[in-house]
This record gives C-alpha cells, sequence and structure tokens, in this order.
C-alpha cells in the first residue's frame, strides 16, 4: 500500500477545499439556511406535524441528505475532471500508486468535505430547530455510507465526463431531482396510493428514510431494507469503478 | 552492465487503428544522455508514454532496472520520472506545495531538505512561495522538471523539453540536463531541435513511421553519415564545370562563383591535392576556400527522408 501517496492526494483535495471555502462549505450551508426559512419557519408554521414530528425538525435529514448527495457527486466527479481536464492526470497514472489507492484518495477526499458539509447543516440545523438524535450511531453510519456511495458515483461520473456541461448533468438533473421526491420534505405516506408505489423506485427513498429513521425512530421504509439498499448501490458502484480501471476506459488509452 | 531501460518487441495499436508503434527494440545505458529524435507523429511520446504507464502497450515487454512495468509496476515506476510535453500544471499550488506532492504521490516520506535541493538547483528556490500561474512559461517547465525529480528518479524522460522555449532559456535548461546527467541519471530526451541532441546527447535513436530506423553513438554517427565539402570561392565566375574535371562530380554553386567538391573524411585518399592540381592546371584561381561538415540535422533530414 503507497500509503505516502494516498496521504498526498488525500491532503491535496482538502488543500482546495480550504481554496475554495465559499463553493464547498459556506455555499451549502447558506443554501439550506434558506430552505429552513422557507419551508420550516415561512411554510411549515402551517403545516401539522408529520409522523409525530414538527415539520421543521422533520426535513432536518432530508435537507441534509440532499446535500450530502449532491455534494459528494460533485466533489468527487470533479476531483478527478479537473486533472483530466487540465493534463495533470499525467502525474497520477505514472506513479507507483494502484487503482484502489487511487479510488481511496479521492473518494475519501470527496466523502470527507461531504461529510463536513452534513455536520455543519446539522448544526446550523440546530440553530433552526430543537434536534433529539435517536440512533445517534446509526445516524452517523448512514451518512457516511452515503457519502462514500456518492463520491464513488461522482467519481464514475468525473471519470465519463469529457465536457462541464456533462460534469454539472448527474447532480442538477438527476441526484437533485431524485433527493427532492425522495421524501425530503414530505412523507411518502401522504402520497396517494399510485405515486407512493413510484416513489419506491427511487433509490433516494431509502437513504432519507434510514437515515430521518436514526432521528425520530420514524421510517418510510424498513431500516433493513434501507440499510440493504445502501449497500447494494455502494456495491453497484465499486463493480463498475473495478470495470474502469481493469479496462482502463477514459484513462489510460 | 545491465542497461536500465529494456525494452523488447513493443507494439501499439490505438483503438482508431492507428499502428503507433511497431515492434520496438531499444535498451538504453545506465548514465547516459539518450536523444530520441522522429518527425511529428514518429511515436515518441507513445513510446514515453507506454514506459511511465499512461498508455497501455498493446504488444511486448518494457523493463527499468529489470522490474516489468506491468508485472511490477511499482518498482519500475518508483524509479522513472516524467517531463511532459505539455505545460500542464495545478495553476493554484504553490510550487513549494505541488513539488512535495509528487514527492508523496511516488512514495517517498517528507523530506524537505531534498525538495530544497532539487529547487535551488533549478532556480526555484526563490519562487518556491508562489502560485503556479503567476510563473513564466520557462519557469513552469522547470517546476515540471523539479517535479519530476522530487522522488530522486534514475531514469528521467525529457519530453521536448525546451518547445516554445527562448534560445536563453534553452541554454539554460541544456545546463541543467548537463548536471543532472553528472549526479548519475540516465536521461531519455525528446528534442525537434536537433542542434540539442548534438549538443547534448551521448547516443542518438532515430524513430520513424512506429520504428527504431537508427540507434548509433553521436559521434559514432556523424562520422558515418556524416559527408564533408570544400566550397572553393572562385576569382572568376564560371558558367560550366571545365570537361576536365567533370569526373570529379563537382558543382557550381552562387551563380558560378563557387566549387562545391563533397569528399568522404574516410576514404583512404579525399583526392583533395590532384583538385587544386587540376584547377591550377585548368587555370582556375580562387580566392578563398572552407569547408563543411554535415550536421546531425543533415543527417536526421535523410535518414527520415529514406524509404524505410
Amino acid at each position: 500500500m503507497n500509503f505516502h501517496a494516498i496521504k498526498a492526494i488525500y491532503r491535496f483535495e482538502m488543500a482546495r477545499t480550504g481554496r475554495t471555502l465559499f463553493q464547498s462549505i459556506v455555499s451549502p450551508v447558506l443554501s439550506t439556511s434558506l430552505y429552513f426559512v422557507v419551508f420550516g419557519a415561512a411554510i411549515g408554521s402551517r403545516i401539522d406535524e408529520v409522523d409525530g414530528v414538527s415539520y421543521g425538525a422533520f426535513i432536518v435529514p432530508g435537507l441534509i441528505m440532499l446535500s450530502l448527495l449532491t455534494q459528494s457527486v460533485s466533489n468527487a466527479s470533479f476531483g478527478i475532471y479537473f486533472p483530466r481536464f487540465t493534463g495533470t492526470i499525467y502525474e497520477v497514472l505514472s506513479a507507483p500508486i494502484s487503482y484502489l489507492e487511487i479510488v481511496i484518495a479521492y473518494v475519501g477526499a470527496a466523502a470527507t468535505k461531504s461529510l463536513l458539509v452534513g455536520l455543519i447543516i446539522l448544526a446550523t440545523a440546530h440553530l433552526f430547530v430543537p434536534l433529539d438524535i435517536q440512533h445517534p450511531v446509526w445516524m452517523l453510519l448512514f451518512l457516511i455510507l452515503t457519502a462514500v456511495t456518492f463520491a464513488l458515483l461522482g467519481f464514475i461520473l468525473g471519470i465519463w465526463a469529457d465536457n462541464f456541461e456533462k460534469l454539472q448533468f448527474v447532480p442538477l438533473l438527476v441526484v437533485t431531482p431524485l433527493a427532492f421526491l425522495g421524501g425530503s420534505f414530505y412523507s411518502i405516506n401522504m402520497l396517494p396510493p399510485f405515486w407512493q408505489t413510484v416513489t419506491l423506485f427511487n433509490p433516494v427513498v431509502y437513504l432519507i428514510s434510514g437515515f430521518r429513521w436514526s432521528f425520530y425512530g420514524q421510517a418510510d421504509v424498513s431500516i433493513g431494507l434501507s440499510v440493504f439498499m445502501t449497500f447494494l448501490f455502494l456495491v453497484i458502484c465499486l463493480a463498475v469503478i473495478s470495470w474502469i480501471f481493469k479496462t482502463g476506459w477514459r484513462l489510460r488509452a | 552492465m545491465s542497461p536500465i531501460l529494456k525494452i523488447s518487441n513493443l507494439s501499439k495499436t490505438y483503438d482508431t487503428g492507428f499502428h503507433a508503434l511497431k515492434g520496438i527494440d531499444l535498451e538504453i545505458k545506465r548514465g547516459e544522455l539518450f536523444a530520441l529524435l522522429g518527425p511529428n507523429g514518429a511515436g515518441k511520446t507513445t513510446l514515453i508514454s507506454i514506459i511511465c504507464g499512461i498508455v497501455n502497450a498493446s504488444g511486448g515487454t518494457v523493463t527499468v532496472d529489470g522490474h516489468d512495468i506491468a508485472r511490477d509496476f511499482r518498482a519500475a515506476r518508483a524509479e522513472i520520472g516524467l517531463v511532459p510535453q505539455e505545460l500542464t500544471t495545478d495553476s493554484f499550488e504553490t510550487v513549494w506545495a505541488t513539488v512535495n506532492f509528487s514527492r508523496g504521490l511516488f512514495g517517498k516520506p517528507k523530506n524537505h531538505a531534498i525538495v530544497e535541493k532539487v529547487l535551488k538547483d533549478l532556480s526555484l528556490w526563490d519562487k518556491r512561495n508562489n502560485k503556479l500561474i503567476t510563473l513564466s512559461g520557462g519557469m513552469k517547465r522547470r517546476v515540471l522538471i523539479a517535479k519530476a525529480l522530487a522522488h530522486e528518479p534514475r531514469l528521467l524522460f525529457l519530453d521536448e523539453p525546451t518547445a516554445g522555449v527562448d534560445v536563453e532559456l534553452r541554454r539554460d535548461m541544456w545546463r541543467v540536463v548537463r548536471r543532472l546527467q553528472e549526479t548519475g541519471v540516465t536521461i531519455i530526451l525528446t528534442t525537434h531541435y536537433i542542434e540539442e541532441a548534438e549538443d547534448l546527447a551521448d547516443r542518438v535513436g532515430v524513430i520513424n513511421g512506429g520504428e527504431i530506423i537508427l540507434v548509433e553513438d553521436k559521434i559514432e554517427l556523424m562520422r558515418k553519415l556524416g559527408r564533408k565539402q570544400l566550397i572553393l570561392h572562385l576569382s572568376e565566375p564560371l558558367e560550366a564545370v571545365p570537361e576536365t574535371l567533370a569526373e570529379r562530380g563537382l558543382e557550381l554553386g552562387q551563380n558560378g562563383e563557387t566549387l562545391v567538391y563533397t569528399y568522404d573524411t574516410q576514404a583512404e585518399r579525399t583526392g583533395i591535392t590532384t583538385l587544386l592540381k587540376d584547377l591550377h592546371a585548368a587555370g582556375i584561381r580562387f580566392r578563398d576556400l572552407q569547408t563543411r561538415q554535415s550536421s546531425l540535422e543533415d543527417i536526421f533530414v535523410n535518414l527520415v527522408k529514406a524509404p524505410s
């Protein structure tokens, strides 16, 4: 294991976060605070409790997930796409470093950044609504698993993309709509039966439901199914990445 | 002594069907400076990219210091430093950060003393806290060299290091390259400037159409393939070479003001003495004379022009 290389890439990526503090940390925190003001305070005050939880508190896990998913995908995709775009990827490809180490370093850094954002949003949410986390260990586990899984997805995206438009395509047009429609702002039990069934095809439902369970002990789907679906998605991403590295697709001619 | 780099029957066909390398065999001696010459698209960068692990080979083997680049890639790549052709740098990093990053990436623990020495050797020490975006093209090229040297490689690839660099900086770069060679680093240099190879290289390889068409000691190459010419500046211009001198293969140049005689320096007799006697007998007088030896450039142009 080339630990020095993993450390070098990880630190390089984290240093980039420091340089782009506004884009990396301040911007997601600000937008989440706006969600709280609009949905929690303005509209939420007119909505009854959902599953026995005040609406303002109910949306906290969904909002954290929304940021976690988009941040994980964006961070990881940008992290690997940018050196491909500028050409500096030559150095990583010519270094004595295995594919596994490359993934650990880039995905690890991207996941760390989105975890930080997630935790900062959690702290911010605490300023707006009282929070009582019933299963903190599960909460952290879900947070880490989701961050890693979506950072892996972002890594795949960063290798697939050959322009900046494609890089933006998945976080904006796939992940964000799925998170919005995955029960970030409502319980899927509030939907008509037909749409409840349709919603179950959205993988993000299982992540948000599981994550919300860790807060309030309430879930749209069983916690076992949430954990299974999260792991399934993780395994699929890992399988795609191992195929990419085996074939050198878009990395080595 | 075993070669530091051994390439056997290396081939590369890209997905497009382009046959970039066709069975390359090449050995590089330890400590030498090898210049790889070839026209655009000859396969120079593909060859370097395969050795460094950036492009996958279609066939053949490469070993670096006995380590196979595919089976034992960690050991092989740890010995190699690469300075790419393009000026690709992370614009917002500082010189110090980017060179330390390269050292870590190649599996070496932090060592500020070594990085400091590399930066000082390349006259980059004063710029260590500058962001790369603020540096000139020549300085960026030096940073790329520093990055390639940060992990103390034994084999350094310089892929057209002086492309687009002004004359003064180019000569400066040559001094850097010579100093590196003195420290025992083996250097493989690709270049478009043949004078660069002529000035720096111990051996020269010529690649054309994906094949190595020649590998030779530079001095030997220039001796073997080089031609020498005697140019006589005439007192009176001639309209044609006199018939009595026709057999000597003389050429008239500059509107009949010069006579050019090409001869083989390796031959037992160059024919210069009898030529001068014959010229005197024919009443041809000259006011000056000079000799000219063909450069590596002439040799290179002739080699790649010839059907291989």
